[in-house]
């Protein structure tokens, strides 16, 4: 049926390939223009304010300055610091986001009860305002009547209040649960779907040759969903790494900068400081670091596959 | 079907185990917003209220910023939805059915959006729309969630356009219909369930939407309802929780209505876009 319908089209495209490409433009134009002017245009003027001294201001001088405010970056331990904080935030989230996700995928993918619940509850999360979410965890983890430590009391696991978001110690572990929480929705999605496309004859003959589920899982189950899962924990990995607005409310990076995101680091730089220019500059290094990661993730995975 | 009974208690555990993960902060934002201060006070808190109080509710809408933000929101969202609507359907048609050389490029950006950070963009932005007095006004923020949604709702809709069968339109052609009218009367009917996934989608993100809007829309008349639930959060000390949850309850609420709506659609949708892309 399909290869009916399918085998005359090439033979028409050609005789009409002048026009259709015509066309193509036409239909292109209305979205051009805007495109052009509010996302290609700034994102290389972007790039380019990185190696400038823009600053805030109507009438402020715009100077070439090289690889000045990199250097500049290099030397600034708070800058050190914040994307330290980055990549763990943005390590620990996607992975332990991953695991919990293909967990849940796995057992909303058997025939258990609640599994309708349990799917609605996971897409939740995902349609939620980001400030929203931010807000009710602040609830959550409120010192004195937030339940978290009202359960943990409860317990015994602590004999006093634990200002999850201010302290030290706990403020980055506990960013890092709300991320996952946030995060979760989207990864267990996708990866349900990819499990779903896994062909069922595979396990029938594993089951068959007497292999146990674990073994199943290993030998069936992951290698089946491999490029769904570099897919979506690439995805997660930017997505991670540029969040903002969540710690944002949550934390505003404090206390003492422990939860000071890259982008929270630039967003102070450039719109509390005015250093236009040294922010772009944080942009650009992300960029690098996140390309870089890229491609020595991709090419791993995807050699590991062939 | 053959799950030994001890690994299907152990299964049931683990879902438990998510469902309160998941579905616990909801149940207590929900809760806080219906109780009363004095119980908030109370240092034994408890998961329901001691009686039901509406009070939060009135006291969130009798806040003048909150209404206010929930109106900019409402706005922004439709009209951004509506423009993201005219544009991509052209393009994500042309993008499904004929092979130009603009397919690569746009689908190169569609990746560029999503890897840059949104700091390099918002700067030159800020800078661009400046001088046109569009920072600070309801249309620049409009415009630029346009653009912003744009990648997203691309990705999704030629998915459904490639699934409209093309034989409907040769069938069309050969009866002298144009391209337009092609498109116009028989590719939009079809396209339908498509439309409103993306909507819906654009929708949610611009309604989400926080960096653009905190960053373009300094005056308090303009904020929308994110910024202004931030602001209640930054006024650390006297922040009035009960009022607080009620609005957040609020503001998902659009949300949870399109999504309820949508949830199906948005996978099928999610997927034949990762298949045709």
């Amino acid at each position: 049926m399909t290869a009916t319908i399918t085998a005359p089209a090439p033979v028409k495209k050609k005789g009409g390939r002048p026009k259709a490409n015509r066309e193509a433009i036409l239909l292109f134009l209305p979205a051009l223009l805007p495109v052009l002017i509010l996302s290609v245009y700034p994102l290389i003027r972007g790039i380019a304010l990185g190696f400038t001294d823009a600053r805030a201001g109507l009438h402020v001088d715009t100077n070439f300055v090289g690889f000045d405010n990199f250097g500049k970056l290099l030397q600034n331990h708070l800058f050190w610091d914040s994307f330290r904080i980055g990549v763990i935030w943005t390590l620990s989230v996607t992975i332990l986001q991953f695991v919990a996700a293909l967990g849940l995928a796995l057992l909303l993918n058997t025939n258990l009860k609640f599994r309708g619940v349990a799917r609605t509850l996971a897409l939740i999360p995902w349609a939620m305002p980001p400030v929203v979410v931010a807000i009710m965890w602040r609830l959550l983890l409120h010192p004195t009547n937030g339940p978290v430590n009202e359960v943990l009391q409860k317990l015994h696991l602590t004999d006093h209040p634990i200002n999850f978001l201010g302290d030290f110690g706990t403020a980055l572990p506990a960013v890092i649960v709300v991320g996952i929480w946030v995060g979760m929705p989207m990864t267990t999605i996708t990866l349900l779907a990819g499990l779903q496309g896994i062909d069922r004859t595979l396990y029938e003959a594993a089951a068959v040759d007497g292999a146990s589920t674990w073994s199943q899982f290993w030998n069936i189950t992951l290698p089946q969903l491999r490029t769904v899962i570099v897919a979506i924990t690439s995805l997660d990995m930017i997505w991670n790494f540029n969040s903002f607005g969540l710690v944002y409310v949550l934390t505003a990076g404090g206390p003492g900068g422990k939860t000071m995101l890259p982008m929270l680091f630039a967003y102070n730089e450039a719109f509390r400081y005015g250093r236009f220019g040294m922010a772009a500059a944080m942009g650009d290094v992300m960029v690098v670091i996140i390309i870089a990661f890229l491609f020595f993730y991709l090419r791993n995975r995807l050699r590991s596959e062939a | 079907m053959r799950t030994r009974p001890g690994i299907r208690a152990l299964q049931y555990v683990a879902v438990v185990c998510y469902l309160v993960f998941l579905g616990f902060p909801l149940l207590w934002l929900i809760s806080s917003s219906l109780k009363s201060p004095q119980e908030f006070a109370s240092i034994t808190p408890s998961l329901l209220p001691k009686h039901f109080d509406l009070s939060n509710y009135t006291d969130a809408l009798n806040e003048q910023g909150l209404v206010r933000g929930l109106g900019n929101s409402l706005q922004i969202s439709i009209f951004s939805t509506i423009l993201v609507l005219i544009v991509a359907l052209p393009v994500s048609y042309a993008l499904a059915r004929f092979r130009s050389r603009l397919r690569p490029l746009t689908n190169g950006w569609i990746l560029v959006s999503q890897v840059f950070p949104v700091i390099l963009i918002v700067i030159p932005l800020f800078m661009i729309l400046r001088p046109l007095h569009l920072t600070n006004t309801i249309p620049g923020v409009v415009i630029v969630y346009m653009v912003w949604s744009l990648p997203f709702a691309l990705w999704m809709l030629q998915g459904y356009v490639a699934a409209v069968p093309r034989e409907l339109e040769e069938a069309a052609s050969v009866d002298g219909a144009g391209r337009i009218r092609t498109i116009v009367s028989i590719v939009m009917p079809l396209l339908r369930p498509g439309l409103i996934a993306t909507a819906m989608f654009t929708f949610i993100s611009a309604w989400n939407e926080f960096f653009f809007a905190l960053v373009l829309l300094q005056d308090p008349q303009l904020k929308t309802l994110p910024l202004v639930l931030a602001r209640f959060v930054g006024a650390e000390g006297q922040v009035q929780f009960g009022p607080l949850a009620a609005a957040s309850v609020l503001a998902t609420v659009p949300s949870l209505v399109f999504f309820a709506f949508l949830q199906r659609r948005l996978t099928s949708g999610l997927l034949s876009g990762a298949v045709k892309g």
